[in-house]
C-alpha cells in the first residue's frame, strides 16, 4: 500500500515548498495562466463556501425567518445570541452534544487505535479484516440506521432477543427510551467510525521507522514502554487530525439523529446540531438557527485549539 | 555478538507468533460483530415482512421473498428513480470535482502567480468549517435563484471540494518540475503541460479522489434533506427513508431490500478500489 511517509504532518507543512523561481517572461505568463487554472475552483469556493460562511455569520445577527421573508429582514444585533443564553433548550442540547461527542469521539479513537495496533501485527487475513471493519464507513448512514433501527427494536429486535436468552429479562428499549437513546446513538457512531480510525492509525503506524523499535528492543523496552515512548508520541499528529475531524463530524451532523430519533423521545437526542436543523428547516427561524450554528462552531474551534495545544511539544518530532 | 542475541531472538519470535494468532482470533471474533448486521440485512431483505421478527430467527429465509426486490425496484415508490437521481448528482459532481480540483491543485503546487500562497491559506483556513454551518446561507441562495427543490442545489456545490484541491495539490507538490520544463522548451503551452504531462501522472490520485467524491456525494443525506421537498427528486439516502410506513413502522423486508440495493454498489466499488481508497484516506492524515 503506497502510504506517503509524510502521513500526518502538521498543517504548516502544506504551504511550502514554493514552486521554483523561473525566468521573467515565463513567470508573467504563468501568472495569468495560474489564475485561469484556479478560476473554476475559486468560483466554487467563493460561491459555495466563503460567501455562505460570511453570510451565515451575518444572518446570525438578523431576525430572518419564513414570515419576514428576505425583504422583511432586520438587523437585531446580538438579540439571537442573548436569546440563546436564556434558552434552556440551547443549554440542554449543548450538554447533550458534549455528552455525545465526549463519548463517541474518544470511544471511536481508542477503538481505532487498538484495532490499528492489532492489525499491524500482521494477523492472518489482515486485508479481509481491514475491509470488514472499514465497511460501515463507506455505507450510506441511512442504511446503517435502518439496520440498527430493526436490530435494536425493543420488543422483537435481534439484540434484545439475544439479551433475553442471556437471562436479561428487561433489556433496554434503546432508541425509544429517553435514557438509552443517546447512548444507542453513541454506540452506533462508534461502530461505524472505528474502522476508519483503524485504517488511518494503521497507515500512521506503518510509516514509523522500524529502527527505533529495534533499538528500543535491544535496550530491553517492553511492549508497553515501546508504545508509550515511540508509537504514541509519533502518532500524535494523526491523533490530532482524527480528533479534530471527528469532533467536527460528530458534533455537527444531524442526519442520522433526524432519521433514527428525530431528536426524541422527548428531547433526549436533541443535540445542538439537531436543534439548529429544527429551528432552521422545520420552523424556518433562519437567524436563530444561524446563531446556534455559530455557537456550536465556536465550540468546535475551542475544542480543536485545545487538542492542538495538547499535542504540541508531545510529538516525537516536534 | 550474534551468538548471544540468537536465543533471545527465537524466544521473542515464538512469543510474537502466539501473540499474532491470539490477537488474530480476537479480531476475527470482533469482525463477526461488523459482518452480522449486514448479513442480517441481506437475509431480512429476502423475507416477508412478518417473518423478519420471528423468534428464533432464521438466517435462511423461508419462503424466499424475491418479490421484495421487484417491489422495491419497480413498485410504486420506485428505487429506480432515486438511483437515477443519485447517479446524475454523484456522476456530475465526480467529473466536476476531478477537473476543478486537479486544475487548482496543479496551479497551487506548480505554477507561480501573485497571491497564490495567500489564496491557498484562505482555502486552508476554511477547511474546518462544517458544511452544516453553510446550509442556511446556501438554502437562502438557492431559494433566491429558484434552484431550491431542484437537483442543481445538490450538483452545483459538489462540483468543487476543498478536500479534492488539497489532495491534488499534495500530489503535484511531490511531482518532478523538470518534466514541465522540458516540455515548455519543446514549445508546449501551459495547458498542454498540465493536460498531457502532469495529469496522466496523477491517475492513481484521480482514481482515489474520484471514489471518495462519488461515495461522499452518493451517501449525502443532509443536503438533500434540506434542499429537496419533492419525492421525485430524492437521491438514494433520502429515498430509503420513504420505505418507512406512513404509521411510522417499517415494512422491514422491503426496507432491507431497498437498503441492500443501495449499499451493494458501494460495497462493490469499495472492494474493487480498496487500495486506492485506503491510500487516499491515509494521505488525508496530512490535512
Amino acid at each position: 500500500m503506497p502510504v506517503s511517509p509524510a502521513t500526518a504532518l502538521p498543517v504548516e507543512s502544506l504551504v511550502g515548498p514554493p514552486a521554483p523561481v523561473r525566468g521573467g517572461s515565463l513567470s508573467r505568463r504563468q501568472g495569468r495562466v495560474g489564475w485561469l487554472f484556479i478560476l473554476p475552483s475559486m468560483t466554487g469556493f467563493l460561491v459555495f463556501t466563503l460567501v455562505p460562511l460570511i453570510a451565515g455569520l451575518g444572518i446570525a445577527f438578523t431576525d430572518w425567518n419564513v414570515v419576514s421573508g428576505l425583504s422583511g429582514i432586520n438587523l437585531v444585533g446580538l438579540d439571537n445570541f442573548r436569546g440563546l443564553l436564556t434558552d434552556p433548550m440551547f443549554w440542554s442540547s449543548a450538554g447533550r452534544t458534549l455528552f455525545y461527542a465526549g463519548l463517541a469521539v474518544p470511544g471511536t479513537m481508542v477503538g481505532g487505535l487498538l484495532l490499528g495496533l492489532a492489525l499491524n501485527l500482521d494477523v492472518p487475513g489482515r486485508a479481509v479484516l481491514r475491509a470488514v471493519f472499514f465497511l460501515p464507513h463507506i455505507v450510506t448512514s441511512i442504511a446503517i440506521g435502518m439496520i440498527w433501527l430493526l436490530l435494536l427494536n425493543p420488543q422483537n429486535g435481534v439484540v434484545n432477543n439475544a439479551l433475553r436468552t442471556l437471562g436479561i429479562t428487561e433489556p433496554p428499549s434503546w432508541l425509544v427510551s429517553e435514557s438509552w437513546s443517546l447512548p444507542s446513538l453513541i454506540l452506533i457512531a462508534i461502530w461505524s467510525g472505528v474502522g476508519y480510525c483503524a485504517v488511518i492509525y494503521l497507515a500512521g503506524i506503518q510509516s514509523l521507522p522500524q529502527e527505533l523499535y529495534e533499538a528500543a528492543m535491544l535496550d530491553g523496552a517492553g511492549v508497553w514502554r515501546r508504545f508509550r515512548t515511540i508509537t504514541w508520541p509519533s502518532l500524535m499528529p494523526t491523533t490530532t487530525f482524527l480528533g479534530v475531524t471527528l469532533v467536527i463530524s460528530q458534533s455537527q451532523g444531524f442526519g442520522l439523529i433526524n432519521f433514527l430519533t428525530a431528536g426524541g423521545p422527548g428531547t433526549s437526542t436533541t443535540t445542538l446540531s439537531y436543534y439548529m436543523y429544527q429551528e432552521g428547516f422545520q420552523y424556518y427561524r433562519f437567524g436563530y438557527a444561524a446563531a446556534i450554528g455559530v455557537m456550536s462552531f465556536l465550540g468546535v474551534i475551542v475544542v480543536s485549539a485545545l487538542l492542538w495545544r495538547y499535542q504540541k511539544g508531545r510529538g516525537l518530532y516536534t | 555478538m550474534s551468538a548471544t542475541i540468537a536465543p533471545i531472538r527465537t524466544r521473542r519470535r515464538r512469543r510474537e507468533l502466539t501473540m499474532r494468532w491470539g490477537v488474530g482470533a480476537l479480531l476475527w471474533l470482533l469482525a463477526v460483530a461488523f459482518v452480522v448486521p449486514f448479513v442480517w440485512m441481506l437475509s431480512s431483505s429476502l423475507k416477508r415482512n412478518i417473518d423478519v421478527f420471528v423468534v428464533p430467527m432464521n438466517w435462511i429465509p423461508d419462503p424466499v421473498q424475491w418479490l421484495n426486490y421487484v417491489e422495491v425496484w419497480i413498485g410504486s415508490g420506485s428505487l429506480l428513480r432515486f438511483f437515477g437521481n443519485s447517479l446524475l448528482v454523484s456522476g456530475t459532481s465526480l467529473v466536476g470535482d476531478l477537473l476543478t480540483a486537479s486544475m487548482a491543485g496543479y496551479a497551487f503546487a506548480m505554477l507561480r502567480f501573485r497571491g497564490r500562497d495567500r489564496i491557498f491559506f484562505i482555502y486552508l483556513a476554511t477547511a474546518v468549517v462544517p458544511s452544516q454551518l453553510l446550509l442556511v446561507p446556501r438554502f437562502m441562495f438557492f431559494q433566491q435563484l429558484g434552484l431550491y427543490n431542484t437537483l442543481w442545489a445538490l450538483i452545483l456545490p459538489g462540483l468543487f471540494t476543498l478536500y479534492g484541491t488539497f489532495l491534488m495539490r499534495q500530489f503535484f507538490v511531490a511531482s518532478p518540475p523538470e518534466l514541465g520544463e522540458a516540455a515548455r522548451i519543446d514549445g508546449a503551452n501551459e495547458w498542454q503541460v498540465f493536460w498531457r504531462i502532469y495529469l496522466p501522472l496523477a491517475r492513481p490520485m484521480l482514481a482515489a479522489l474520484g471514489i471518495i467524491s462519488f461515495v461522499g456525494s452518493w451517501n449525502d443525506y443532509e443536503t438533500p434533506l434540506v434542499m429537496l421537498s419533492t419525492e421525485n427528486l430524492y437521491t438514494i439516502p433520502l429515498g430509503l427513508t420513504t420505505f418507512i410506513d406512513g404509521d411510522g413502522g417499517l415494512s422491514a423486508g422491503l426496507a432491507m431490500a431497498a437498503s441492500f440495493s443501495a449499499v451493494l454498489p458501494l460495497i462493490v466499488i469499495f472492494l474493487l478500489f480498496q487500495r486506492h481508497f485506503v491510500a487516499a484516506l491515509a494521505h488525508t492524515g496530512i490535512k
